[in-house]
This record gives structure tokens, sequence and C-alpha cells, in this order.
């Protein structure tokens, strides 16, 4: 039925269209709702992507930047050649397919587990470390002065939220509190220079195709801040998906990582990264302590909803593993 | 006291016809959605198994830890304003260890899988 709207709307801004076929819900991505589908065209199909509003959410729904300003993210970053999807249509009313926009669809994988075990990938993902510094930095270096309204987080500022969200959960957890004093008391202060930071720059968030990075997706969390932030998130752990050796995505090496994003031009700050992964990490902990209260509170009454719920403790563990270590 | 089967039995007796009986028959989404159903009555499973000694075990390390005494939930709140206030740190005697004990029970029941408690379950549990 979505395809009587979408067919509807492609017509009006899409020259030549003729309609919408092969609509379909994908499944993935947990805090958007996204359909792919087919623009009918006497040239052959274009091939589509629908964004629109969420219905279960993850994050606190203050941290997401809106779905207006993600498509003017993605439309930069195609225009400043940092791999993304075109961005075809905005929304509006007289579409009636709620808020949000239509995309190119780029071919390939965002499946992390899939990008990291299949034949098809074997060629690019050894370099897929350094190649992400690469995309990172391009990130970091698109104009301030263009970018829409965003929010501007600094390191202590999230402290206190991520308390203040860990608080309201009701839920007593050891290692929890002994992450929020760890990076309170290792807190570095102030980046020195604020850039755009993606927020969510992850394996799973990437299409990637037998060449390497094709587009980077998800841009819904973007904020101002420190740049080292994307590059700690993106070795969380539970980015890995297995691949517990290789830090940046289950990829490669941190120094591939880096290496990848000073030679596009940028400095990393390795200790600032570090205690990004460690607040990455007990970020994505308590999100997933946020699954589990939508979850009971009834927005979002799935089971999947529920089983991320259960991998808090995965978070608790990587944590110890990074805060209190134990020999070999 | 209950009859028998008990919970673990029963649970373990679904998940079973579900995987064995019904996944075949089933494709797409609908059998997505079936494999997080069944990993959702294994984990049930697991918990029922597990929990009664783990937690037995933790309230044991947390009354020598703490001082005090209560019902698992009330001592993980007694340790966890203590680390907040900065009464208790990695600098505790028995905290680490406490924690690593705990959590190491927890993945037990979440994720048995999980590729880091795999690596320190091979250092001895």
């Amino acid at each position: 039925m979505i395809e009587a709207e979408l067919s509807r709307s492609v017509q009006r801004w899409c020259p030549g269209a003729t309609g919408a076929t092969s609509a379909a819900k994908l499944s993935g991505g947990a805090s958007q709702e996204t359909w792919r589908f087919d623009i009918s065209h006497p040239d052959g199909p274009i091939g589509a992507i629908l964004r629109r509003s969420p219905k279960g959410y993850g994050a606190a729904p203050t941290r997401a930047a809106g779905l207006a300003a993600e498509a003017q993210l993605m439309q930069l970053a195609f225009e400043a050649g940092v791999p993304s999807p075109r961005v075809m249509h905005v929304l509006t009313p007289d579409d009636d397919l709620g808020t949000g926009f239509i995309m190119q669809r780029v071919e390939g994988e965002t499946i992390a587990r899939k990008i990291l075990r299949d034949d098809e990938f074997a060629a690019a993902r050894p370099m897929l470390a350094r190649q992400i510094g690469g995309v990172l930095a391009g990130l970091h270096q698109l104009p301030l002065d263009k970018l829409p309204g965003l929010r501007s987080r600094s390191a202590t500022q999230e402290i206190s939220e991520f308390d203040r969200d860990y608080r309201s959960l009701n839920w007593p957890k050891p290692v929890f509190e002994l992450a929020l004093r760890w990076l309170r008391d290792h807190d570095p202060g102030p980046s020195a220079e604020v850039t755009l930071v993606h927020g969510d720059f992850r394996n799973g968030n990437l299409i990637i195709g037998a060449d390497g990075v094709r587009a980077v997706l998800d841009w819904e969390l973007a904020h101002l801040g420190d740049p080292m932030e994307d590059l700690g998130w993106v070795c969380v752990n539970s980015w890995r998906f297995g691949e517990i050796d290789k830090p940046v995505g289950g990829f490669g090496s941190r120094e591939e990582l880096f290496a990848g994003y000073e030679a596009a031009g940028r400095k990393v700050d390795a200790a600032r990264v570090r205690f990004w992964e460690v607040m990455g990490t007990l970020r994505w902990g308590i999100m997933c302590g946020g699954m589990m209260q939508r979850f009971r509170e009834g927005p979002d009454h799935s089971m999947e909803r529920a089983m991320i719920g259960r991998r808090a403790s995965e978070t608790e563990i990587d944590l110890l593993r990074l805060l209190a270590p134990r020999g070999d | 006291m209950q009859d028998e089967p008990t919970p673990i039995e029963l649970t373990k007796a679904v998940a079973d016809f579900l995987r064995n009986d019904i996944t075949p028959l089933i494709s797409g989404h609908q059998a997505f959605k079936l494999r997080v159903a069944i990993n959702i009555l294994d984990l049930v499973t697991r918990q029922l198994t597990r929990e009664a000694g783990s937690d037995a075990k933790e309230v044991e390390r947390l009354r020598a830890l703490l001082g005090v005494d209560g019902s698992v939930t009330e001592l993980n709140r007694v340790l966890a304003g203590r680390i907040a206030k900065g009464e208790m740190d990695l600098a505790t005697p028995g905290l680490a260890e406490h924690l690593w004990a705990t959590t190491m029970d927890k993945l037990a029941v979440d994720q048995p899988n999980y590729a880091s408690y795999k690596r320190e379950l091979g250092r001895g549990g």
C-alpha cells in the first residue's frame, strides 16, 4: 500500500517517472524506518531508498539530528566526495509518507557479519581500516558554515547525559558506575578543534562493495564535537562482530585507521580515541538499557528489542576488558 | 512444590519443536523472527538452569565485600552507590574479581557465544 503513495510522490518530482514498484521494508537499522523500492522510468528502473520518521527509537529522541538535517548532511557529504548516497527528494506533507527523504540506492552490503565472512569482500577487507580513516577525515573536513543546525556536545556534557540516562533506568549496574567514574577521571576536556561528528560511524552503517566503502549511512546522530569520537566509536568491540583482535570494525588495526586519517591531512590524538572507545562502549550499554525500557513500556514490544536489552552485559565485559584487564 | 516437567524441560521442549519442526517451513522475515524467538527460549532455559546458583554466589561475594546483608538486587544497589560515591574502586581488594565473576555469569546466560566472553573463559573463567 506504500507503493501508491510512493508512485504519486515520484511522479511529482522525478521527470519521466511513471510509478513505484517492489517496495520492501528493510530489516536492520533499529532506529529508523527504511524502505527500498524502484522508480519506474522509461529509461529503466531507478533504485531508491525511503527513510522516514522513526517508530520505536533506541537513543533518546533529543539526540537525533532530524531527518531534514540528515538529508542535508548526506547531500553535503556526497558533494564533498565522501562516499554517500545522492538525496533525490525531501518529503513534503503532499507526499503523505510522513517526514523523511528519498535517496538513490547504492548497491552493496551493510550486514556486518557478511562483510566480515563472505568471499566477495575478501579483497576489500584488508584495506577497510585504512580506507575508513580516509573517509572519516573527509567527513571531519566538511565546512562548518554549510552544516545544518546541530547539537554540540563536549565529553563532559556527554558523561552527564549518560549518567542521567543510566540513572533513569533505575537499574543498578556496578560496572557502569565504574565506567562513569573512570570517564569523569579521564575526561580530556574540550577538544581544541570542533568538527562535524557522524555519531554512529561503524561496521553495520556502511555500504561495502568488493571495492571498499561505497556509502556512509545513518547520519541521524550527527552533531558537533570532538572528531576523535568517531574514531573511538568505530573501535567499540560490539562493532567488531566477533573479530575482536581487529579493533576497527573487525577489519584491521588502529594503526591502519590512524594512518588513513593522517594521510588525508588530519591529526589523531590516540589518548582521546581510547577515551571515546570507553565512552562508546558505555553508550551502547546504556542504549541497550533504553531498548529494554522501550520494550517494557510498549512503544516497541518486539522480541528483537527485548533481546537487545539483554546485550547490555556484552558492554560490561568489554568495559572490564578495557578498564580492569586480566593477565594472560 | 510444583509438579514436573520443570520449567527448564518445558521451555526446552518448545524451543526444540520450533527449531526442528517449524524452522524448515518458514522463510524471509518470519524466519528471522523465529530465530529470535528460539534464541529467547534458549536464553530463558540457560537462566533457569544457572540463575539460582550464580545469584547465591554473587550474594555471598557481595556480603563479604560490603559487610551488609540483603537480596541480590539490594546488594547491587549498595555496591553501585559506593562506587558512584568513590568509596570503592578498582583498588578495593576483591572488587575487580567480583565484577569479573558476576559479568561472566551474565554472559553465560545472555550470550555464551560472545567472542570477548569466550576469550575470557579461556583464561580460566
